[in-house]
């Protein structure tokens, strides 16, 4: 009897359940379906879209058109160099902090996650005059160094919280056992830290691919990445609804599927380790 | 002996990312602050001269600004009342058991991974266009009059789009912090007779305060800074409708060419942002020592 009211209450659980989880995600899978479809037929009556002809038309016009892959390209080179270039700055920094913690490590983080609360438009004119002097506005390099930047604090954030979960007690065992400092950070740290710096390497990369205020304001052309191109179906000539929903799935389809790995790491990540 | 050696090489290990962060935050911010006291307009090169807080007192009796700030805190308000109440509605849905839970889970947190752009343009063409737009089909097929929402209603319209991007993050952290709660205490509450409310209320609720404390600071952060939804969407519009304070700093400084104005602007924007920040800053400071 009890039994049978649970199974009853889990089903009317996942009918409401599937029901509002499909409609958030309603609007992604809306443009899926869009970007199989004829211009003329993706903006016809959701019925008569459902029952037209599928196609990859929408995919082949992106690509010759637009240069869709210099864009892409830009997007991975962009938030995959600014990620790694941010930890090879972090994982030092963060691993001192873990392990030779002084009196003034604790206000050093602090600080760091300051610089974070920073609104980007405090800064955008003297950012937006320096790059223009220095000849950096519209180059990838020029994003590099500012995605690096803004999303270096987070990366600190993350590795310090999972290096602090790294048993100290082993760094003494091994010392004991005449371990230097190289082969500590080797044989002993390293394996234990990998699947922590994985985790911020793959919030990292989403979060920079995402960035879209310093990406629309200091790109045109040459450097702009995925968010810059499709700003630039905000004033389309003609029909445009299965190109842009064509570039838009492939804008953000690699990063769902990471995003989907690291939903976990996300909440830990923008947190700065107060929910876990 | 061992430890001074260490000592020295931690704050080696530790400058690189110091200096850096101290770098992009000293140049850019002193600059901002010199600049907001100068007359300084990029169409006039060479006219700069120090004015005082004339473009502090533009700036803060423009009625621009006005309504800028108007916008700022109502969209930050709404997106936290539909996040908050509807991340905490759903972390309930997702906590209890049900077939599929993995599946759900993902669909829900998707559009959190959606970029700006694209989600700003996905909801003003395909949904929100009264011609071509799903809810104008919608309305045709019920016999309504199709609804202009991005004209009509601008800035309540960017709040929906943004509560759409946001509700996934609220639910993820609630839902985090409902399932560290302590099953037991929930158990004995029942069994001592206390209804599904006011276990809600007196045990639930207690539990997720400081998630919630902790979602709405950060999101604050993050949604003081809106940008690329109302560029893409409304660029502000009509009039200054939906123009939050950063759109108004970018439209002063990089379509007018007023620097001295935009940066006295962005000193404002700063210490808005500063006042949320120490609230942040005290809870995440707490959470260290612990």
């Amino acid at each position: 009897m009890a039994r049978a009211v649970t199974n009853q209450r889990k089903a009317i659980v996942t009918v409401v359940a599937w029901i509002v989880g499909l409609a958030i995600f309603f609007p992604i899978l809306w443009i899926i379906i869009l970007s199989f479809k004829t211009e003329g037929d993706a903006i016809k009556t959701p019925i008569e879209v459902l029952t037209s002809q599928w196609t990859l038309e929408s995919y082949a016009t992106v690509q010759e058109r637009s240069n869709y892959f210099r864009h892409f390209w830009n997007s991975v080179i962009l938030s995959v160099g600014s990620t790694v270039i941010g930890l090879i700055i972090a994982v030092p920094a963060a691993w001192a902090m873990a392990f030779v913690p002084g009196k003034r490590t604790k206000d050093v983080l602090m600080w760091m996650l300051s610089t974070k609360m920073l609104p980007p438009v405090g800064v955008l004119v003297p950012i937006y005059l320096l790059f223009r002097n220095l000849g950096l506005l519209d180059t990838r390099i020029g994003l590099v160094i500012v995605l690096t930047l803004i999303n270096l604090p987070i990366i600190v954030w993350m590795l310090y919280t999972y290096f602090r979960e790294i048993p100290g007690e082993i760094l003494e065992a091994a010392r004991m056992d005449g371990a230097s400092l190289r082969d500590e950070i080797i044989h002993v740290l390293t394996p234990m830290a990998v699947p922590g710096i994985a985790s911020t390497l793959l919030l990292n990369i989403i979060l920079a691919w995402n960035e879209a205020f310093w990406t629309l304001n200091l790109t045109a052309a040459k450097a702009a990445p995925l968010t810059a191109f499709i700003a630039s179906y905000s004033s389309p000539e003609g029909l445009f609804y299965a190109k842009l929903s064509a570039a838009s799935t492939m804008a953000i389809a690699p990063i769902l599927i990471m995003g989907w790995f690291s939903q976990k790491q996300l909440v830990r990540g923008l947190t700065f380790g107060a929910v876990k | 002996m061992a430890t001074q050696h260490s000592r020295a090489a931690a704050r080696l290990m530790i400058s690189p990312a110091v200096l850096l962060l101290l770098g992009w935050m000293i140049v850019p911010l002193s600059m901002t602050l010199y600049f907001s006291f100068l007359r300084y307009n990029l169409l006039m090169p060479g006219m700069e001269e120090w004015t005082g807080f004339t473009n502090y007192r533009f700036f803060l009796t423009d009625p621009a600004f006005f309504s800028a700030l108007w916008n700022t805190i109502a969209l930050v308000v709404g997106v936290l009342i539909i996040t908050v109440i509807g991340g905490t509605l759903l972390a309930l849905l997702m906590d209890q058991p049900f077939w599929g839970q993995g599946i759900v889970r993902i669909l829900v947190i998707a559009p959190f991974f959606v970029m700006p752009t694209v989600s700003a343009l996905v909801w003003k063409n395909m949904f929100m266009n009264p011609v071509n737009g799903l809810f104008g089909h919608l309305a045709n097929f019920l016999g309504l009059q199709p609804y202009d929402f991005l004209s009509q209603a601008p800035l309540m319209s960017i709040i929906g789009i943004v509560s759409w991007q946001w509700l996934p993050f609220a639910t993820l952290i609630l839902l985090t912090a409902l399932q560290s709660l302590d099953q037991e205490q929930l158990e004995a509450a029942e069994m001592d007779g206390a209804s599904a409310l006011s276990r809600f209320f007196y045990i639930m609720v207690p539990h997720l305060a400081r998630a919630i404390t902790v979602v709405i600071l950060i999101q604050t952060i993050f949604l003081l800074s809106v940008f690329a939804e109302i560029l893409v969407t409304t660029n502000g519009g009509p009039g200054t409708a939906s123009t939050n304070l950063t759109y108004l700093v970018y439209v002063q400084s990089l379509l007018q060419f007023d620097v001295g104005g935009g940066s006295a602007g962005g000193v404002v924007a700063i210490i808005l942002a500063n006042i949320v920040a120490i609230f942040l800053m005290r809870m995440i400071g707490k959470n260290l020592d612990a």
